[in-house]
């Protein structure tokens, strides 16, 4: 018998192939081969998803909805998303054509990209970013124009950069607020600033607020509560990270009527519609899941006061971040890139963290340091990279 | 109710230079309200929580939920018959409650008889008491918030994530 090749004899896609492969892959397969690791790693909440959530779904499905939902999602969570927006700030939204409930914020932002976007169209991304903004730009057939953040800036957008960039014709921006994985968050006045060039050169907003409730230094103000906004603006939200339903996958837009349709008819195409059971939950956890949201607010802004002292106590300079559970942290005292960094630190001290380089091109310092982990576990963490500096 | 204490309430082995980082306050303002908690009796002492789910073959006790019908007395309520039966060492817990009926009282014992001894020779008979109804109780879910089976349940998330 002719013994099969392995190797496949089909040209895929060019693009996929093109895309920047993600520097950490390697880094990431390592500490999946480890055993005993305190995980400083991960991208969501450690909490489980309330119990009244769950239960709300749980009873749901006993009741015997498993189906599909309308594309756009179940009229009843929409309302509720437009009363939410609403009460923020102050916009209304037409929960028939104005929203739509997507499989969490990352599908809302491939669906809305492939929706606005037409071959070479230019969207600036701000840098440091959650890792799939620029490859869901490019395929979406544009151009990724990212601005990088400056640690001299504390990170946060630099009004001036913004316009350099405007002035090269993108047509849209993708700004993340409190952002992964710098925790920065921007004020009324900060944004106004942003808002103004965005205006100027009318480019369209793409808003990623999907760490809103998790500001803690101030109140967080969509840009959607600015003047003429609301038609400049994609809003994205979901309930991921403030009610801790990462599983559920339930995120959605709000947008001009327009741009939804367009989203949804690639939505409908693509997805059909976000799974019934997280639909449920997500109108649970608007109805009442404002105390536990609070509560684990609370507890995330406690370790974010420990972990940032304990990190600048021992040389690691960490803004503090005004949102989200990240620290973005400066190592280059430890003399190591931050994937050498991030690897020696796992095999030596059993700690895992995110090397910058995941999120920018410019992170060879820093290190994406995650407190949604327990006290006890961000506590011995400290304690072993401590003891890890020591020993370089 | 105060941050220090909300801590102190889910640890009571907090360090209170941990609780002065968490909450980006002085040290010794954590230790002077520990004190101030301490002295007025706010904390009245550190306990330990024990899963007794996991030592009940080692460590057998019995422990009886009672609904306890009182006559309330003049001038004093349920308040003094109450602490009659509070001070009985045996008796861990004492409610009063609304609806049908008055006191609510947990007892431990180290085994079925020496509980419903208890219960037939000093509680029932006692003044002013018109009737009891025992619980004993059979399985721990749940121990003050603390579900007990989910202890040392490990995290399922995938160690890193962007």
């Amino acid at each position: 018998m002719m013994e099969q090749s392995h190797e496949l004899q089909f040209d895929l896609s060019r693009l996929v192939a093109g895309l920047p492969p993600s520097g950490i892959r390697e880094f990431f397969d390592l500490v999946l081969t480890m055993d005993d690791v305190i995980s400083l790693g991960v991208g969501e909440p450690d909490f489980s998803t309330p119990w009244h959530i769950i239960e709300s779904a749980i009873f749901n499905l006993e009741k015997g909805y498993t189906s599909y939902t309308s594309n756009k999602g179940m009229l009843g969570l929409r309302k509720s998303i437009a009363e939410t927006i609403y009460l923020k700030c102050g916009i209304e939204y037409n929960p028939e054509d104005e929203i739509l409930i997507t499989v969490g914020v990352s599908e809302a932002m491939d669906v809305v990209l492939r929706a606005i976007l037409n071959p070479g169209d230019k969207v600036a991304v701000v840098k440091p970013s959650y890792v799939s903004y620029s490859p869901c730009v490019i395929m979406a057939g544009g151009i990724a124009e990212e601005i990088e953040c400056r640690q001299e800036n504390r990170f946060k957008l630099d009004p001036a950069d913004l316009e350099e960039v405007c002035r090269k014709k993108v047509k849209a921006i993708i700004f993340n607020y409190p952002g992964n994985p710098t925790g920065v968050s921007y004020t009324k006045d900060e944004l106004a600033e942003i808002i103004k060039i965005v205006q100027k050169y009318n480019i369209l907003l793409l808003s990623d607020e999907i760490y809103d409730s998790l500001t803690y230094d101030f109140n967080h103000t969509s840009v959607l509560c600015f003047p003429g906004m609301k038609n400049q603006t994609v809003y994205f939200n979901g309930f991921s990270k403030g009610y801790a339903m990462t599983g559920w996958r339930i995120g959605y837009i709000a947008a001009h009527r327009d741009i939804v349709a367009m989203a949804n008819k690639i939505h409908q195409y693509t997805m059909l519609c976000a799974p019934i059971m997280g639909q449920f939950a997500a109108m649970e956890a608007l109805r009442s899941g404002e105390h536990e949201a609070l509560a684990m607010k609370k507890e995330y802004n406690r370790r974010r006061n420990f972990i940032v002292s304990q990190l600048n106590d021992m040389g690691l300079t960490t803004f503090l971040p005004q949102g989200a559970f990240y620290t973005y942290t400066d190592v280059s005292i430890a003399r190591l890139n931050s994937i050498d960094f991030a690897k020696k630190l796992l095999m030596e001290r059993k700690v895992a963290l995110v090397p910058g380089t995941a999120f920018s091109s410019c992170g060879e310092n820093h290190v994406r340091i995650s407190y949604a982990s327990s006290f006890e576990n961000i506590k011995e963490a400290m304690f072993r990279i401590k003891d890890f500096l020591k020993s370089l | 109710m105060d941050e220090i204490l909300e801590i102190l309430q889910s640890n009571a082995k907090a360090d209170p230079a941990d609780i002065a980082h968490q909450l980006d306050i002085p040290v010794e303002k954590v230790c002077e309200a520990i004190a101030e908690y301490e002295k007025r009796g706010v904390i009245v002492k550190y306990k330990t929580i024990i899963n007794k789910e996991i030592l009940k073959n080692e460590d057998e006790e019995v422990t009886a939920l009672i609904e306890v019908k009182v006559t309330p007395q003049k001038d004093k309520g349920f308040d003094s018959i109450a602490e009659r039966i509070y001070r009985f060492p045996e008796v861990l817990s004492c409610y009063l409650l609304s609806g049908g009926y008055d006191l609510f009282v947990i007892v431990k014992g180290p085994d079925l008889r020496t509980v419903s001894s208890f219960v037939a020779e000093k509680l029932s008979p006692m003044e002013n008491i018109n009737g009891t109804v025992t619980h004993f109780l059979l399985k721990r879910y749940k121990d003050d918030g603390d579900i007990l089976i989910l202890q040392g349940k490990k995290d399922t998330r995938p160690l890193v994530s962007a």
